[in-house]
């Protein structure tokens, strides 16, 4: 080992940039001091707070349970970092190795780290959202606000948007006694995410706890009062719902506009890259220097057809962090790639709602354990004979099970005799995942990109 | 105190809401709620409460003062070092 050549120059007095200070950058950072870099770190956030965690901000913070600004994540371990937050970066220029900063600044880097995540889709009208009581959750600030007019005690709350947050939020409306009315364009709450089967259960636990909830309908227009507090909204069916708080929920947009023109392979869709968590440059080519990690990156997966997943999941913002980190100090074959199963979980009306796999890559579904009538299920997905995932409701010590099918590429439908209690549970049937044409609320799972076997390559530019 | 539970490795084991009850809340049969930060007169609850999970699923601080080096914004003020 040649104790001087630049890898080791590099762990021992280079300049690590991490963009986004948020769950994968810090995870990342700790990792790159676990594993022995002793050179110049520097965390870049937006937003002026420390890491903080932003699960508890649909559930804890809206019971009451937790303040918004009292979520921020343990530290695993002491960073000696240089922290620049309050300050968006703005800019990459990758021949000069350096990140421009909304205040003027430019950090120079030997590596750069992007975990820029995501942001809530607006509401496209700008006047309409700027409407007193009109609400986006994302961040602590956005928790904090939602958490005191959910105190105030709303006449009624429209959630637009029946994702994961939209109903989770929902659900935080009902358990603290407020009407909530909640609009869904798709058929079904969660029919992105878990198709139609598992949708049609969402929507009776939904209807169960009081929620009015509509579905097949659009929000047309939000309307305000004389003081610019906002009183109605229009459907699409033609109704009006009177509510004096109203909750976008819409999914999520890539933090990459920053990037846009910087040459790197950033777009809507996310951060393309390698599975070792290296960025593709805009003509294909994998940079040596430049990584991403969390909800920003998307990368090939070798067990689901190395498909480019990008996943707005916690656990993977922390297992793809370190694998990042790990990879950007280390010689090439000592790399490793980013294969941890996809996994995500939501608390809504009573139910613990658990996924594995990536169950919109699914066609098929069976549900082995429990009843889609009630007392809670595991659903699993098929897709050309193999499970691809699984979907618990208050069944979750069944998913390391099918998480091992997953990984073992098992047989759909799984040949387990003995776990047919019922004599319909074995047969598949169409999961009735919404045509990906159609545009419905985002899934927290999107497929997109082209297999290392597919020669065509097509460049899909922003729209 | 900071703590963050991995909730794809909870299994609902109720181990921290019986030790730990004023910072584990079950909810519904296998959900859990948390508080993130709660009173350092937590602390030797929360420690039995680690040390019970089954799956480990719950990290706490290990350090206290994470960062001394927080720059707010360029204009604010320069770092001394």
């Amino acid at each position: 080992m040649n104790g001087d050549g630049p890898l080791h120059r590099l762990r021992r007095e280079g300049r690590i940039v991490v963009v986004g200070a948020s769950l994968a950058g810090l995870r990342a950072a700790e990792t790159l001091r676990d594993e022995g870099f002793a050179g110049s770190l520097t965390l870049i956030g937006d937003e002026p707070y420390e890491p903080y965690d932003r699960p508890p901000l649909s559930k804890q913070v809206l019971l009451g349970m937790a303040d918004a600004d009292r979520t921020a994540l343990p530290r695993r371990r002491a960073l000696d970092a240089t922290w620049r937050l309050g300050v968006a970066a703005t800019g990459l220029d990758m021949a000069a190795r350096r990140v421009r900063l909304a205040d003027g600044d430019e950090v120079p880097y030997d590596r750069l780290l992007i975990a820029t995540g995501v942001r809530a889709r607006p509401w496209p009208r700008e006047a309409e959202a700027a409407l007193d009581g009109v609400i986006c959750l994302r961040s602590r600030g956005d928790g904090a606000a939602l958490a005191r007019r959910l105190a105030e005690g709303p006449r009624r709350v429209l959630v637009i948007g029946a994702g994961f947050t939209g109903s989770e939020i929902a659900s935080a409306c009902r358990e603290r006694g407020v009407a909530v009315t909640v609009a869904e364009r798709g058929a079904a709450p969660l029919v992105g995410a878990l198709g139609g089967v598992v949708g049609a259960v969402a929507a009776e636990l939904q209807r169960a706890h009081g929620v009015d909830l509509r579905c097949g309908v659009m929000v047309t227009a939000l309307e305000g009062d004389a003081s610019g507090r906002v009183r109605a909204a229009q459907l699409s069916d033609g109704s009006t719902v009177e509510a004096d708080v109203v909750v976008v929920s819409l999914g999520a947009q890539r933090n990459t506009d920053w990037l846009a023109g910087s040459g790197l392979g950033a777009g809507p869709r996310g951060i393309a890259c390698d599975a070792g968590c290296r960025a593709f440059d805009i003509r294909g080519i994998v940079t040596d220097d430049i990584f991403a990690a969390g909800d920003v990156a998307r990368c090939p997966h070798p067990l689901f057809g190395y498909q480019f997943l990008s996943l707005e999941h916690w656990g993977n913002a922390v297992s793809q962090a370190r694998i990042a980190a790990h990879n950007m100090i280390s010689e090439s074959t000592d790399r490793l790639p980013h294969l941890a199963v996809p996994a995500f979980w939501s608390s809504q009306f009573g139910v613990s709602i658990k996924s594995v796999g990536v169950p919109t890559l699914g066609t098929e579904i069976v549900v082995p354990q429990g009843s889609l009538d009630g007392g809670g299920f595991v659903g699993v997905y098929g897709y050309q004979g193999r499970v691809v995932g699984a979907v618990s409701f208050d069944h979750a010590r069944w998913l390391p099970f099918y998480e091992e099918q997953i990984e073992k590429a098992a047989p759909f439908p799984p040949p387990f005799p003995t776990l047919d209690r019922r004599p319909d549970a074995q047969r598949p049937r169409d999961a009735d995942f919404p045509d990906p044409s159609v545009p419905t609320h985002g899934p927290t799972v999107t497929l997109s990109g082209y297999s290392p076997a597919d020669r065509r390559m097509t460049f899909t530019p922003a729209h | 105190m900071r703590i963050v539970v991995d909730l794809n490795r909870c299994q609902g084991y109720a181990q921290c809401a019986f030790l730990a009850p004023e910072v584990f809340v079950m909810h519904g049969e296998e959900g859990l709620l948390y508080d993130p930060e709660p009173d350092e007169a937590q602390r030797e609850k929360l420690a039995q409460a680690v040390a019970a999970c089954p799956v480990q699923a719950i990290l706490v601080d290990a350090v206290e003062t994470p960062d001394r080096r927080i720059r707010r914004s360029r204009r604010a003020h320069r770092p001394g070092r």
